[in-house]
């Protein structure tokens, strides 16, 4: 009886080698014969991605560590001060005003953009699909232009300045240009559709029977909605969040067409450091530390939802 | 009685609601209404309203520098839109039907145009470009803008790819059509739609791109965007506000013509399938 099991166990072995032998030998076979339609269909984007994504990101890491000559190039020479330097005040001072403002920003994205999410969710799929696209027209138009027209509606002896007065509403002229107000409102009007979406695509898929068994089972309104609603498109929440607040955060020609250049956020001090002051190590060096920011975002993201409900959005 | 108070409270509700939506999407909608209503205005510097003209639209279509920045917009989204959708659309299907050492690599590399802040991706671009002595300029925005629409084309497809029937194209080539054929005339014109929205979503990135644009832009050689923002810190002169409301124009009476096409095609799709009864 053992001796059998051996034999049969011997057997076996001896097969799944020969079946793995032949296997290995039609995959090298299969390779060769796919090799030039691999090639030349997989090949353009491998390279696209390696030469336009890959390696300039590495450089910009090397060049983060690299030293800056006085002609504005580059000293080929090891150096941790790049990074050191964000640490002065006036620097830690833009950076955390940035945070705050990207902060701030998405918190009233999604605090208006909820109850219109879920006031659409609500309604009948063909009227649902053009509220939605309402959201999407302004995609279309230039979005600088549309700051320029927040631009003209804040000035102090505008409009709407002269307006209040006229009603007594305020009593000298507005004074919200140049402010880090009308910097968030500016970045409000270009984000709110980015925070709308997500969270109409995750209230519409939730079940309505939960609901209805939740109050049916005595939970006010409030209760439900805190208890069952949020946790159930906190998917959608943190989808919104991160569409949000990354493009925020980097975004320089909001506070730039709002702020008068008196509002700095990292944004425009990055690009400062490559097209102005030639300081390019500084520079890369910062974007490391926002690509970091962006990253722990995104590391928090997949920790709350699966990444793949990224791909949907 | 309690049911009358219910109704009225549902009702109270429906009415906030609506209150709601339209406060909302004033807000979204209010600095394009001045945009629309100051490209009428008579007055240069824009700031209160002075009378009604349209001397501005005139000035568009008889002297105006910025009408160029608009053909260079559009020629480099076309271009931008020609590369995105061909490399990205062949190599959709390539990473799906190969695997080779680098594609995991490859496919989390399609993620960072999309999620990593657009003013590192520009300056890296910047870098790039003066490392291999590119002089920045059309070139230079149009290699740009094809790198961050490739993804979206790419992950568009793949959502087209994942609800297809692969057995077709193997039923194509055991019948005796090469590979080259088998893409052409099986797979291509089963990706259509896709190619179409992937075609959509990359111009719309393009046209209205600031950041990376403002990047790898020469000075001679830049888009609409990156004129505007030059002019925003001086002051924007109601010719761009006139333009701007011609080009939403010509989007909504787009949108209208395509929603107008779909109901006929969906009438004529109807009486098609009933003479088949």
């Amino acid at each position: 009886m053992a001796s059998a099991l051996h034999v049969e166990g011997g057997f076996k072995m001896k097969h799944t080698k020969m079946s793995s032998e032949i296997s290995t030998l039609e995959r090298t076979r299969n390779r060769k014969r796919n090799l030039i339609p691999a090639l030349t269909m997989a090949g353009p984007v491998t390279i696209w991605m390696m030469v336009f994504v890959l390696l300039p990101l590495i450089y910009v890491v090397f060049i983060s560590f690299m030293q800056r000559n006085t002609f504005g190039g580059i000293d080929y020479h090891f150096t941790t001060a790049n990074y050191t330097e964000i640490l002065q005040p006036v620097y830690l001072k833009v950076i955390w005003k940035s945070i705050k403002l990207a902060f701030l920003t998405t918190a009233i994205c999604i605090l208006i953009g909820y109850p219109l999410a879920y006031y659409i969710a609500r309604k009948p799929s063909k009227l649902a699909a053009k509220l939605l696209m309402l959201i999407m027209i302004p995609f279309w138009t230039n979005t600088l232009v549309r700051l320029y027209s927040i631009n003209l509606i804040g000035q102090p002896n505008g409009f709407l300045s002269s307006f209040l007065m006229k009603i007594g509403m305020i009593s000298k002229p507005l004074d919200i240009l140049y402010s880090d107000g009308i910097v968030v409102v500016g970045l409000l009007i270009s984000m709110l559709p980015f925070a709308i979406l997500p969270l109409y695509a995750s209230i519409e898929k939730l079940d309505k029977a939960y609901l209805e068994a939740s109050s049916d089972l005595g939970a006010r309104p409030a209760v439900t909605f805190l208890r069952i609603t949020v946790p159930l498109t906190l998917p959608g929440i943190v989808a919104s969040v991160i569409l949000v607040f990354i493009p925020s955060l980097g975004m320089y020609y909001v506070p730039e067409a709002l702020g008068g250049g008196k509002v700095m956020l990292i944004g425009s001090l990055i690009r400062n450091q490559f097209l102005i002051t030639k300081n390019w190590p500084f520079g890369a060096s910062l974007s490391i530390l926002l690509v970091l920011i962006t990253l722990l975002m995104l590391w928090l993201y997949t920790r709350i939802a699966k990444l793949d409900e990224m791909e949907v959005v | 009685m309690a049911s009358r108070k219910r109704e009225r409270k549902r009702r109270l509700g429906k009415g906030i609601g609506n209150i709601y939506a339209v406060l909302v999407y004033a807000f979204i909608y209010a600095p394009i209404a001045v945009m629309v209503v100051f490209s009428f205005n008579d007055q240069k510097t824009n700031y209160y309203w002075k009378g009604f003209t349209l001397r501005w639209y005139e000035k568009l279509f008889t002297d105006s520098s910025i009408v160029e920045y608009l053909w260079n917009s559009l020629f480099i989204a076309i271009a931008a839109t020609v590369i995105s959708v061909i490399v990205g659309t062949i190599g959709a299907v390539g990473l799906i039907r190969f695997e080779f050492r680098i594609k995991k690599l490859i496919n989390n590399s399609l993620y960072i145009p999309i999620v990593i802040p657009e003013v590192v991706l520009g300056l890296s671009l910047l870098m790039l470009f003066e490392i291999i002595h590119l002089p920045l300029g059309f070139t230079a925005i149009i290699l740009s803008h094809a790198t961050f629409c490739i993804p979206f084309v790419i992950i568009i497809m793949r959502g087209r790819l994942a609800g297809m029937d692969l057995s077709v194209e193997e039923a194509s080539m055991d019948l005796g059509a090469n590979r080259l054929v088998t893409f052409f005339r099986v797979t291509l014109p089963m990706l259509i739609p896709g190619i179409v929205s992937g075609a959509f979503m990359s111009f719309t990135l393009s046209i209205d791109d600031v950041i990376i644009s403002n990047f790898v832009s020469g000075p001679y050689s830049t888009t609409l965007p990156v004129k505007i923002l030059s002019l925003v810190k001086t002051g924007l002169s109601p010719e761009v506000n006139a333009l701007t409301t011609i080009m939403i124009a010509v989007v909504l009476t787009g949108l209208l013509i395509n929603s107008v096409v779909q109901v006929l095609m969906r009438k004529r799709a109807l009486t098609h399938t009933k003479s088949y009864f």
